[in-house]
């Protein structure tokens, strides 16, 4: 017989109970415990910049934030619609080139073309992924992940929009301080947007769709339809982060195609905790400046970020963010059974 | 007549990528997304052996076979055995196993200078007023002789009935005590070994790059996605369709476009029949 | 029941591969009737399910609802219009609690149109929709359970809350697909009630049964399917004292019951 047989047991904190509803507005302690974290992430981002030394790690945070906006919008298809899209790249691509030729082309101003390019960008990712969009997981994620190497092939084949050199002359943001703000600011709307976005009844709606497809027919919805709403919704979320990448960069070619764009935010997604939207930010911020870090070493770095991927998804499928959370509201204890 | 030679031999050289994809995703439903690196590791296993250690030509292809076997089911024993069935999951951990082989060994210094291996046969001969050297020949030899044994294989042996079995349905062959965790090491080992011997008969055509890695994924899954997931037949089927398709743009069109030929049909394909040109899966999930 | 037919079933056939599950079925359902469809296992019961509702392709024939052929619409398309089904296999929402998970079906355009269940105005607020709902089909309001998570309710409460899902919808067929199957004799007592009551507010409902005794207590007209083709339809006694539909059944405890019962 083995004796003392112990479990561990998981307990809501009181406080975590208490400030659950409405009541949580009634004391300025249950107040301070829901939101004292928000305010811990939105205020750190906004002094990042500040603190941070000299123009190269301010260039990273930069970065950070169009990767973790990627990242976002991964998370958000994946984890509650059910479109695991590894395709981030071809979002970043058409908001990239589009911001080009809307730049060059017709010479529009930053701010007019990154709204812009957003929104003709998300069109036309969704109109050219509505075919696909009856297809379910295993097909939609390979064909999703081969329509930024079409893309890619495509532009090199035909040698149009600039060919493999890619697009040059765009104009960058007034000075770095715009860039950085505007593009953290986007970020954090996009985030706390995305977060209200799903808890909200057509939110509800995508959750349905990712977890019973056929109530949701049986209803008399069609899925097509909220499919194509939420790949808009992701699609816009990577083409603005494309076209702020290519002011920042002051150039627009076939690399914003490439996998780079596809794999860190899903590593990140992965390692932050998928389903939570801020674990995909806390990724980024944990795996692009690393990544910076072992930019020496070539290609070594996506090595590296392979393989922590495969450890995240094998043996802590959870993320960082889960983990956090639990440890937030829950307590542990062991029990004797 | 070169088109029908040359689209022959790339035929079956899309056949020979392809028939390792298949063979896992038909038995464990594993999407080998490693598939590719597997492929081109291989070929820079031979040229260590041969080049490094210097050991004799076919003693290392056989060694190289053996390695990427043995690594192909290492990395499905301790890796990827741990998320089976949860598809997603797998094709983002064997992909991000692929990427990392890959760009280590572009780290590793296999970049920058060209690595060959040498040919099984030197020489040409003209079939037709069309010159084709010996190995590209032998491509198709082997191709047809792998088609033919493992066709064999899956009727007349234990292990090739029990993948066949699980390729069927796992829950009935697990029944019938079959070791289904087994059997998928199993067809994870003898896809890598395929993609092995892909990787021989194919390499020595031209150089070992890292970027093979990902045009032969692509290709396998496009050859696969045609033919029905899971269906080796129709992966030999689609193979031959493609491998024309691609040789009638190239010369049509400039060779540039071999690939987007590829990258077009997996996505046409997925959208109008996702079950693949011959792929009879689709009237089971009908049933609601 | 002299009404005009809702639903008119015309010659359906289904073919899996070279599996006949439905052969030239065809019958009529009248509005505010309860129609039985009973059957041996793998007659293909739930199968005219999935080819009313649109959920698999028919090889041929034809679904009229009040006279409009409905057989080449989508599944949405036709819950849209009115005919909304239940599932044998219930996967509700399970993360969500019981209310949010009629939020949903209360977002579909059908029920936007006819504003929610209670009718008239404006949809207010869902979630307050979903409970009236919940309360309608059985759920105690002040109860903690319309509040608990899907995952945690036992059956009964699951089948409940399939029936609200159609419900929400305000439809005018409900096909119920082995409601009560799984279900507890008290459980089953207490669904009884809640189906005559959906009929007297002019629901035509058809019901796929297993459980004969308590189907033959509410069906107006019943109908037989054996190996994918209509047996015979009839009056619940007509069926109970047919000698085919004992023979289909043969070996069958259950009709034995119901035999010496009736």
């Amino acid at each position: 017989m083995i004796k003392d047989q112990r479990r561990k047991e998981r307990i809501d904190r009181g406080i975590k109970v208490r400030s659950d509803g409405i009541y949580a507005m009634m004391s300025w302690r249950e107040l301070t415990y829901l939101v004292i974290p928000r305010l811990v992430l939105i205020i750190g981002m906004l002094i990042l910049p500040l603190v941070l030394p000299g123009m190269y790690w301010q260039r990273v945070i930069t970065i950070t934030c169009i990767y973790a906006l990627l990242a976002i919008s991964f998370d958000f298809l994946a984890h509650f619609v059910g479109l695991v899209c590894l395709g981030g790249a071809f979002f970043v691509g058409t908001g990239g080139y589009l911001t080009a030729i809307l730049n060059t082309s017709l010479g529009l101003p930053p701010l007019l073309t990154i709204p812009l390019a957003t929104l003709l960008g998300a069109s036309l990712c969704t109109l050219l992924l509505l075919p696909c969009l009856p297809l379910r997981g295993v097909f939609f994620a390979i064909v999703s992940l081969m329509y930024p190497l079409f893309a890619m092939r495509v532009i090199e084949a035909l040698d149009i929009l600039g060919g493999t050199d890619g697009i040059i002359g765009i104009d960058s943001f007034a000075n770095r301080w715009v860039e950085q703000y505007m593009v953290i600011g986007i970020t954090l709307l996009f985030l706390f947007g995305v977060r209200r976005l799903v808890n909200m009844d057509i939110g509800l709606v995508f959750r349905g769709v990712k977890d019973n497809d056929q109530a949701i027919r049986a209803s008399g919805m069609n899925i097509t339809i909220f499919k194509a709403i939420a790949v808009f919704i992701a699609a816009a979320m990577g083409c603005m982060s494309g076209a702020c990448l290519v002011h920042i960069y002051m150039w627009s070619g076939i690399s914003q195609f490439a996998l780079d764009f596809s794999i860190l935010p899903i590593a990140a997604t992965v390692i932050g905790g998928g389903g939570t939207l801020v674990g995909p930010l806390i990724g980024c911020l944990i795996l692009v400046p690393i990544s910076e870090l072992l930019r020496d070493f070539g290609t070594l770095r996506i090595v590296f970020y392979s393989l922590i991927l495969v450890g995240f998804i094998v043996f802590r499928s959870e993320g960082v963010m889960v983990y956090g959370q639990r440890k937030y509201h829950q307590f542990e204890r062991w029990t004797r059974i | 007549m070169q088109i029908l030679i040359y689209g022959t031999i790339n035929s079956v050289a899309l056949a020979l990528f392809a028939l390792g994809f298949a063979m896992v995703y038909g038995v464990s439903r594993l999407p080998n997304f490693a598939h590719g690196a597997l492929y081109v590791l291989s070929g820079f296993i031979t040229w260590t052996l041969i080049n490094s250690l210097g050991l004799n030509y076919l003693i290392s292809i056989v060694l190289a076979m053996i390695a990427t076997g043995i690594i192909g089911a290492l990395i499905y024993q301790f890796v990827l055995i741990r998320i089976r069935g949860m598809e997603i999951s797998e094709i983002m951990a064997s992909y991000a196993m692929g990427l990392a082989i890959l760009e280590g060994l572009r780290w590793g210094g296999f970049k920058g200078m060209t690595y060959t291996l040498p040919a099984f046969i030197e020489g040409s001969t003209s079939i037709a007023g069309v010159s084709v050297d010996y190995q590209r020949l032998l491509v198709v030899g082997i191709g047809a002789a792998v088609v033919a044994l493992l066709w064999l294989f899956t009727r007349y042996t234990r292990i090739g009935l029990a993948l066949r079995g699980m390729a069927q349905d796992e829950r009935a062959a697990m029944m019938l005590g079959i070791d289904s965790d087994l059997m998928a090491v199993v067809a994870m080992g003898f896809g890598s070994m395929l993609a092995a011997l892909a990787a021989i008969c194919l390499l020595p055509l031209g150089n070992i790059v890292v970027e093979a890695g990902y045009n032969v994924l692509i290709l396998a899954i496009a050859v696969c996605i045609v033919g029905g997931l899971g269906s080796w037949v129709g992966a030999v089927l689609s193979a031959f369709l493609i491998g024309f398709a691609q040789i009638l743009t190239v010369v049509y069109l400039g060779a540039h476009f071999q690939m987007v030929v590829a990258l077009l049909a997996i996505i046409l394909t997925l959208i109008l029949k996702p079950s693949g040109l011959f792929g009879r899966q689709k009237e089971l999930e009908e049933r609601v | 029941m002299s009404k005009a037919p809702i639903l008119q079933v015309q010659s359906i056939t289904k073919a899996f591969g070279g599996i006949m599950a439905l052969n030239n079925v065809s019958f009529d359902v009248f509005e505010g009737e309860i129609l039985g469809i009973i059957g041996p296992n793998g007659s293909g019961k739930t199968t005219i399910v999935n080819c009313i509702t649109g959920f698999i392709k028919k090889t041929s024939g034809h679904v009229l609802f009040r006279g409009k052929d409905i057989s080449k619409k989508p599944a949405h398309k036709i819950a849209d219009m009115g005919i909304t089904r239940t599932f044998q296999i219930m996967r509700p929402y399970y993360s969500l609690p019981a209310y949010k998970n009629l939020v949903i079906p209360l977002f579909s355009p059908r029920a936007r149109r006819t504003g929610g269940w209670r009718g008239g105005g404006r949809l207010g607020d869902r979630n307050t929709v979903g409970i009236d709902i919940l309360e309608e089909i059985g759920f105690e309001r002040d109860s903690y359970v319309p509040y608990k998570a899907a995952a945690t309710l036992p059956t009964g409460y699951l089948k409940r809350l399939e029936l609200a899902r159609c419900l929400a919808l305000k439809p005018d067929v409900i096909i119920g697909d082995e409601i009560f199957s799984g279900l507890s004799m008290s459980e089953i007592a207490s669904m009884v009630p809640l189906i005559e009551r959906l009929q007297m507010d002019g629901i035509t409902i058809i019901m796929i049964e297993h459980r004969l005794r308590e189907l033959f207590r509410v069906a107006n007209r019943v109908m037989v399917l054996n190996f994918g083709e209509k047996l015979m339809e009839g009056r619940p006694a007509e069926v109970m004292a047919d000698k085919r539909v004992k023979e289909a059944y043969f070996g069958s405890q259950e009709v034995e019951e119901v035999m010496t019962h009736a």
